[in-house]
């Protein structure tokens, strides 16, 4: 809920003396509101003002780090509900699961192997959750300092006893691990640590409503670095704790909520475990931890995270570039597609496929797919000459012939007549491709 | 400062659909389901009613179909017999309902005539007791001349046929209307279109309560976010009181998935992206994971496997969850 400038007007001096650089005190405070300058610029206001109003423009959820470095997970500082009303921001951080008593540096090195490359992004597992089950103060110390020495990814920490906690905490704490939890049996030594540490800090509640109290604790203590966990592990209840706790904290401003949320899946089986960590990528967990870690059971949890955290209004784009795929001769044909990332990588896919090499030309339309190019007059027989000639593809193949997506066959004439290319009408659909392919390059 | 919960007041919710007739009502089907209803966004039961849990179909088609070979040891063995294919489906594989989709009327593929499509629904309903979700071949064309005939030889089964595009749904909502189906409005991910569709289906007098919406959705990793999005909107705007907007979902996974590299590139050629056969289920049951969040009613999927992952799924979310006022 932020102040309209009106409102935030009110708590201004109204005394129009410039010496903020806004020729008056409504020109400020509408410039405050819109973001473009910040509260400290008025020299004059009241510290009553200061505290009501800087409450108002603080982000609505706390940006909480973990890890450090090129490895740094950012959590939280979402603003909205649903995607299409702008975009979220910080995708939700994948933690693995791995137990002390295990071989450290094996299952390590398993989790450092789940990075993936698809359709021209790069996805790789946040962190590794290291849980205490030995009981053992050493053990547990041990064990992180192993995690740390074999991965540069951020940690979680899993451990409620705050003696055994705090030596391995404090083994690997230049690593800023999360540490998880403060419960409402320790929070006051836990909190303790992880300001000494200077490491974020979870809270797990008992439900909601005992998350709230720990929670108000716990900033009373004066710290601040916290991740939210009910502490339920229903699906259906985390789904609607993930939901207050959002809500509360993006259309309430109810600041005890303003802090990333994260949650552990509860399913023995890792497909349910995959399908049950989906409902939590979607809706507003900042942070979930898994057991699962085969790479087929990661990949299309980060895809699906990937999917979701896309700005609705910039269209992923590849660069407008003729691409060979495969061992290309002179006499491969050329295909003609888009720079709307999925367009092209769909292609790719498919010729790649098809075995029978060839170059991709995407006509540079502003990222946008074939259909919705063509109709908005950015796929035209000129744009198509244009990628030609700066593509030099005369040069690189022999021949005079493209590849029009189906799609677009009405092109066919103006292509011809604006490249002097001979134009064949490809499939529809991508996935045509390789019939295609056969039937005409073979 | 203590929590108390926010619960959004909706003034509406989604109409609900009945598929299938029994013998009482003029079919012959054994039960019938209803899906929508809802008055909430996707199982927030904590501040409205979520009365009939989605539901998954699997898919049978009326020629032998070129898929994936990590499928045949699941259907192989019926994928000449449409019937005994249904009935697998449902007493083997706890489907729900059984999609038929009538891939061999295209005329590439076996241009089967209204007659011959007509008789292999009629098939694989003496064969099972579920309703049924008949799809034409995806030429509007051929669709309409494919599913009026279905929907006369089926005439009170309540039936829901589809796919009805701004193209072909006037007779395709005609023949609903006259032998008693229920129609799938399918749009490309366009929500105005969606609702000037349903718009113009109801102005023929078919009622809003006999019609699902096909958004169009894509599988997980090309372009699945826009879909989900489209849907997202549609719900918020059907409990808000956009009648026209506020009809049950079905999303068409099985096949957008299976047409997905990430489905069938094998494990030899993409050891980076682990075991194929695991995969491809997982693909599935995630692109319908994130669907269902979207506000999906019915879930069209081909793998049994992911079939049972999203049940499982469903049930989870079905738990009822309530926040003292």
């Amino acid at each position: 809920m932020a102040l309209t400038g009106l409102e935030i007007f009110k708590q201004l001096p109204k005394t129009n003396c410039k010496d903020c650089g806004h020729p008056t005190c409504l020109a400020f405070a509408m410039a405050l509101a819109s973001g473009k300058t910040s509260l400290d610029k008025c020299p004059h206001i009241s510290e009553e003002a200061k505290e009501t109003l800087g409450a108002a423009s603080a982000p609505p959820i706390a940006l909480v780090k973990v890890g450090t470095g090129d490895s740094v997970v950012e959590l939280g500082d979402e603003t909205e509900l649903f995607r299409h009303d702008k975009r979220f921001y910080h995708p939700t951080a994948i933690a693995v699961l791995v137990e002390d008593t295990e071989n450290i540096a094996d299952r390590v090195a398993e989790i450092n192997d789940l990075n993936f490359d698809r359709v021209g992004l790069h996805y790789e597992i946040d962190m590794v959750a290291l849980q205490c089950v030995s009981g053992n103060v050493d053990t547990f110390k041990a064990a992180a300092e192993q995690v740390a020495a074999n991965t540069n990814k951020a940690m979680v920490l899993i451990c409620e006893d705050v003696a055994v906690m705090e030596a391995a905490a404090t083994a690997v704490a230049d690593r800023k691990p999360l540490l998880y939890a403060a419960t409402n049996d320790n929070y006051e030594a836990m909190t303790a640590l992880a300001q000494k540490l200077e490491c974020p800090l979870a809270v797990k509640g008992n439900g909601l409503d005992n998350l709230a109290e720990l929670v108000d604790k716990i900033t009373k203590l004066g710290y601040k670095e916290l991740v939210l966990d009910s502490g339920n592990r229903e699906t259906s209840q985390v789904l609607a704790d993930l939901t207050q706790i959002r809500r509360l904290a993006v259309r309430k401003r109810f600041r005890t909520f303003g802090y990333p949320a994260m949650t552990f899946t509860s399913k023995d089986d890792p497909h349910e475990e995959v399908v049950q960590a989906s409902v939590y990528v979607a809706k507003y967990a900042g942070l979930v931890v898994v057991k699962a870690s085969k790479k087929e059971e990661i990949l299309p949890l980060l895809t699906w995270r990937q999917n979701l955290y896309t700005d609705p209004q910039k269209p992923i784009q590849v660069e407008a570039k003729a691409v060979a795929i495969g061992d290309v001769t002179p006499d491969s044909p050329v295909y003609i597609t888009t720079n709307f990332s999925l367009t092209y990588y769909i292609v790719e896919g498919e010729v790649e496929s098809s075995k029978i090499p060839a170059y991709i030309v995407p006509v540079n339309t502003d990222g946008i797919s074939v259909l919705t190019a063509w109709a908005a007059g950015k796929l035209t027989g000129e744009a198509i000459a244009k990628a030609l000639e700066e593509n030099d593809m005369e040069s690189k193949v022999n021949h005079k012939t493209l590849v029009l997506p189906g799609y677009v066959a009405v092109l066919s004439g103006s292509t011809e007549e604006a490249t002097g290319w001979k134009v064949l009408v490809g499939p529809r659909e991508a996935a045509g491709i390789t019939k295609f392919a056969r039937e005409n390059f073979a | 400062m203590a929590f108390s919960a926010m619960k959004e007041k909706y003034s509406s919710q989604v109409h609900t659909v009945v598929l299938g007739a029994t013998k009482e009502e003029g079919g012959t089907r054994d039960y019938t389901i209803t899906v929508g209803g809802e008055g909430a966004l996707p199982f927030l039961h904590f501040e409205g009613e979520v009365p009939h849990r989605p539901v998954v179909a699997l898919e049978v088609w009326d020629v032998v179909p070129e898929w994936h070979e990590s499928l045949a040891p699941y259907f192989g063995d019926v994928y000449n017999d449409p019937a005994a294919w249904a009935k697998k489906c449902v007493m083997e594989y706890n489907a729900d309902l059984v999609v038929l989709r009538l891939k061999g009327a295209d005329p590439d593929v076996a241009d089967a005539s209204p007659e011959d499509c007509a008789k292999v629904v009629k098939d694989v309903l003496a064969a099972v007791g579920c309703p049924l979700i008949v799809l034409g071949c995806g030429n509007p064309e051929k669709d309409s001349k494919v599913l009026p005939a279905v929907a006369e030889a089926t005439s009170g089964e309540k039936l829901l046929i589809g796919v009805a595009d701004q193209e072909n749904y006037k007779s395709i909502t005609a023949a609903c209307i006259v032998h008693n189906h229920n129609i799938i409005a399918g749009s490309p991910i366009d929500i105005n279109i969606c609702k000037q569709l349903n718009i113009l289906i109801t102005e023929m007098n078919l009622p809003a309560d006999r019609i699902v919406i096909d958004p169009t959705t894509a599988a997980l990793g090309y372009g699945l976010e826009y879909g989900y999005s489209i849907m997202e909107r549609a719900r918020i705007g059907a409990l808000q009181g956009d009648k026209m907007l506020a009809m049950p979902i079905i999303c068409n996974v099985g096949h957008e998935v299976w047409r997905s590299k990430e489905a069938n590139a094998s494990s030899e050629d993409y050891p980076a992206w682990g075991d194929q056969a695991n995969r491809s289920i997982l693909w599935e049951a995630t692109t319908a994971a994130a669907l269902l969040q979207a506000g999906a009613n019915i879930l069209i999927m081909r793998h049994p496997k992911a079939l049972a992952l999203v049940k499982q799924n469903i049930e989870e979310l079905m738990v009822p969850t309530s926040f003292d006022d």
